[in-house]
């Protein structure tokens, strides 16, 4: 017998099912059709062995698709990304990776201030207060995140201001074992952190890598002080490093407690210059402090696909890699494997879709992979 | 299946993350252990001062005594472990099962450690050179010749990221308790046992357990240890080696290319030496820095091969409860295979002869791991690249070298053993800043003298001598 609840959550399931079907279909339209498409998905098209703009009803039809080669994304002409109906837009190119080699770049007109306001919504009021002011402590230079958190901070009536940190390098040193100067620049980030904090400058909410919210605490405790006492009470971050054991750490040691406790909140959230923002369910120690993520469906969705069929989804619970597709009017990336697994993680009232859990990098490239640098 | 936490000062913290220890061959499960993360190390070592500060509320004499007694708690008793106990066979076996390392070999390693323990007295005597420890402890004091002499403490707690492959290390961290100083460890990943066991006796003997933090974990964890305590040892490869070259605060050790020299005046008698130079290569499965890589004479290099082969060739890997296996299995995947294919390609070198290669196959596949068996190559010249190699098993090179050309072609050398009688030659191996431990005579590379300091005296590491001058009147002005 499936009580009320149930049915519900099953209703609201179909909706956002439906209405990724609607939008699927509205996306893979506007891209692949002459008038509004990129130079990219035009020349594209003459290879399927199909018409996307009479085959694609549903988004089971993005199998359609081969899958999505990251390395179609880098080096130029950048503009074979641009839509035709944004070509006298201002446009920005934000970039992935680079540490060596040419980085993967992705043209943006709206799609990251829309992206982060889709995210604001599901930010608490409580810890994230409308006109309170932020901290960027990240990579910002040809990323997307500090203008993306200036945009958030700006649509919730806030100030950011902005910590640089340039991860390309960060990762050179790591791999050069210049630990010291590692070490060095770190501190160098924080000190410009906690003196900004400490400036009256009215900072409420931050975001900050895992590893630069750890930094922050500890310098922060080294001045005999806490990060409540800076006056921020609301944290998002980001990375596979945000393990639920680190995330416990972060709760129970640094920041001195659950947000009701300590009166700080900190979310935790999946995504890239490729997607939006998946957020978390919220992160509790009655379940250990588990992290399932949900993508901002339908403008991106993720799926947990087996390991060797990666058009076939995982079971719930189960363990495979993390696929990735982007739809929105600018952007169309469908079915791009993330260099992460994860579990497949069951719907819920508030994101009635797939989610997925225990993100962490995809152990056939996880040797390969520096991770948690910055 | 045991349950073992990470410990912080004594306490036992479970942590969200686990990892399993298995079985080297089977991977059946034989541990849970949990997972540090980096973080929790660099806030824990804000208190590291107070492990020091609660040492010094005993001696040094009282804390030698506590650690003889946790010596035999070690070696005989059944102690706690994670939530369960082990007891000593236990402990040989659970260490043989996830290291792959012979269960004899692995009891040989914990009388080692317990040999350190019980002789701390003299081991410290001769490593500060008779010092009263209470000048280590109060940081100062008056030798019996009437000077005053200043020792001043560079850490209060020793930092060391353990190796998973080599149990026989741990002897060179245990001083740090009776000098008053806290342990931080990082074990091994299929090595936790030596570290928790010691821990465990420290308790039972009496030394404060809030002294003691264990950390299992990842890269991140050993990155966290070295930065945040100011002295710490590592155990890695050259690459390892190279990284914490310079670092005054890091104690590092790596492969030991450990070397047999045999004089010109000894070499035509080489037969009398061929059990030092087969016990050298052969003996903890040729798994420590301390065995011999390299054979250095002038002449007879390919007869003594020859004998090498004919002794250490026919070697089997045998299980690891035969009282004979003398090989310790590989237990990462296809690490084996990968350590032969480097092997092989050195041995098709020009000037090289494989004096193992009628023996058959090196390589022995098991379902999970793997074992090399020993090889004794010939090279013409030092300056072939097999010369200077070391490997994780029964592996040497004999070289023909002029003895003019020996200790300059030896390059780094953790011990050389000289086989001379040549006193002009010995000079000069003394004088040889590539040599660290020396012995002259047919004395076995891998028999220590505990009386010794080993890569660096650890009291040079952890203290710091210095000018200290103490006024009659401490508050006159001096006219």
């Amino acid at each position: 017998m499936t009580n009320s609840s149930d049915q519900d959550l099953d209703a609201a399931v179909a909706t956002a099912k439906d209405k990724l079907d609607q939008h699927t279909v509205e996306i893979v339209q506007r891209h692949f059709h002459e008038s509004t498409g990129c130079p990219f998905w035009l020349g594209k098209k003459s290879e399927l062995n199909f018409d996307p703009l009479t085959e694609v009803k549903c988004y089971e039809d993005l199998q359609k698709f081969p899958s999505f080669e990251d390395d179609w994304l880098r080096g130029g002409p950048v503009e074979r990304w641009r839509m035709k109906d944004h070509a006298d837009r201002p446009t920005y190119v934000f970039e992935t990776g680079g540490t060596t080699g040419v980085p993967k770049s992705r043209v943006v007109v709206d799609d990251f201030r829309t992206d982060y306001e889709v995210f604001s919504e599901t930010l608490p009021d409580e810890y994230f207060p409308r006109g309170g002011n932020w901290l960027m402590l990240g990579p910002s230079g040809p990323r997307r995140l500090r203008l993306a958190v200036e945009h958030l901070a700006q649509v919730r009536g806030g100030i950011s201001f902005c910590i640089d940190l340039d991860p390309r390098w960060v990762v050179k040193l790591i791999k050069k074992g210049w630990m010291d100067h590692l070490e060095a620049y770190k501190k160098h980030c924080i000190d410009q952190a906690i003196t900004i904090l400490t400036a009256n400058h009215n900072i409420k909410c931050m975001f900050g890598t895992p590893k630069l919210i750890e930094s922050l605490c500890l310098e922060l405790e080294e001045r005999d002080m806490t990060l409540a006492e800076t006056g921020v009470t609301g944290i998002f971050s980001g990375g596979t490093e945000f393990t639920p054991q680190w995330t416990r750490y972060c709760v129970e040691e640094l920041f001195g407690g659950p947000p009701e406790e300590s009166g700080i909140y900190m979310t935790p959230t999946y995504g890239n210059t490729l997607m939006g923002l998946a957020c978390s369910k919220p992160v509790t120690a009655e379940e250990k402090y588990k992290i399932s993520y949900y993508a901002p469906q339908p403008r991106a969705v993720t799926e947990v696909v087996q390991f060797d069929d990666h058009n076939q989804t995982v079971g719930y619970g189960e363990t495979g890699r993390v696929k990735l597709t982007t739809l929105t009017p600018e952007f169309f990336v469908p079915g791009f494997l993330e260099r992460d697994e994860g579990e497949r993680e069951q719907p819920f009232a508030k994101f009635p879709w797939d989610g997925v859990s225990g993100v962490r990098p995809y152990h056939k490239l996880a040797a390969a992979t520096t991770v948690g640098v910055y | 299946m045991l349950d073992i936490p990470v410990i912080r000062w004594g306490k036992p913290y479970e942590s969200l993350e686990k990892t399993e220890v298995v079985h080297f061959n089977t991977g059946e499960p034989i541990a849970t252990v949990s997972s540090a993360n980096g973080g929790l190390v660099s806030r824990d070592m804000r208190k590291a001062q107070k492990a020091r500060d609660r040492l010094r509320e005993f001696s040094c004499e009282d804390l030698i005594a506590k650690v003889d007694k946790a010596a035999d708690l070690f070696e005989n008793e059944t102690l706690k472990l994670g939530d369960g106990t082990q007891s000593p066979d236990q402990f040989v076996h659970h260490q043989s099962a996830s290291t792959g390392l012979p269960e004899h070999m692995c009891r040989k390693n914990m009388v080692k450690n317990c040999f350190v323990m019980q002789n701390m007295t003299e081991i410290l005597e001769c490593l500060t050179r008779g010092l009263d420890l209470d000048i280590l402890t109060n940081g100062y004091g008056t030798e019996s010749r009437g000077v005053i002499v200043s020792y001043q403490a560079q850490t209060p707690v020793l930092g060391a990221v353990l190796p998973s492959n080599s149990p026989g290390v741990h002897t060179l961290w245990l001083p740090a308790i009776p000098l008053q100083m806290g342990l931080v460890l990082k074990p091994g990943s299929s090595e936790p046992w030596t570290a928790y066991r010691v821990a465990a006796a420290f308790e039972a003997a009496g030394i404060p357990p809030e002294v003691i933090s264990l950390y299992p974990g990842g890269h991140d964890v050993g990155g966290a240890l070295m930065t945040s305590c100011p002295r710490s040892m590592i155990f890695g490869s050259q690459k390892t080696v190279d990284q914490y070259s310079g670092n005054p605060g890091v104690q590092v050790h790596g492969p030991g290319f450990s070397k047999i020299f045999l004089g010109d005046d000894c070499v035509d008698q080489w037969e009398q030496f061929i059990d030092v130079m087969a016990e050298s290569v052969y003996i903890n499965g040729g798994r420590s820095c301390i065995n011999c890589s390299a054979i250095y004479a002038s002449r007879h290099t390919k007869e003594i091969a020859q004998a090498l082969g004919e002794r250490l060739g026919p070697v089997e890997a045998l299980p690891p409860d035969d009282p004979e296996a003398g090989l310790a299995a590989f237990t990462v995947p296809g690490m084996g295979k990968a350590v032969w294919d480097m092997v092989k390609q050195d041995l098709q070198a020009d000037g090289v002869t494989d004096y193992t290669a009628d023996y058959g196959d090196r390589v022995v596949e098991l379902e999970r791991a793997s074992y090399l068996r020993p090889v004794i190559a010939h090279a013409e010249s030092p300056e072939c690249d097999i010369a200077s190699k070391e490997f994780m098993f029964p592996f040497a090179t004999v070289v023909e070298c002029p003895q003019a050309k020996m200790i300059k072609a030896a390059g780094p050398t953790l011990v050389g053993t000289a086989i001379t009688e040549d006193q002009k030659w010995i000079d000069q191996l003394l004088s040889a800043t590539n040599i660290d431990r020396l012995n002259v005579g047919p004395v076995p590379t891998n028999r220590l003298n505990w009386l010794q300091p080993h890569e660096g005296n650890i009291i040079d590491f952890l203290f710091r001598s210095r000018a200290y001058q103490v006024a009659e009147n401490k508050v006159t002005a001096i006219a």
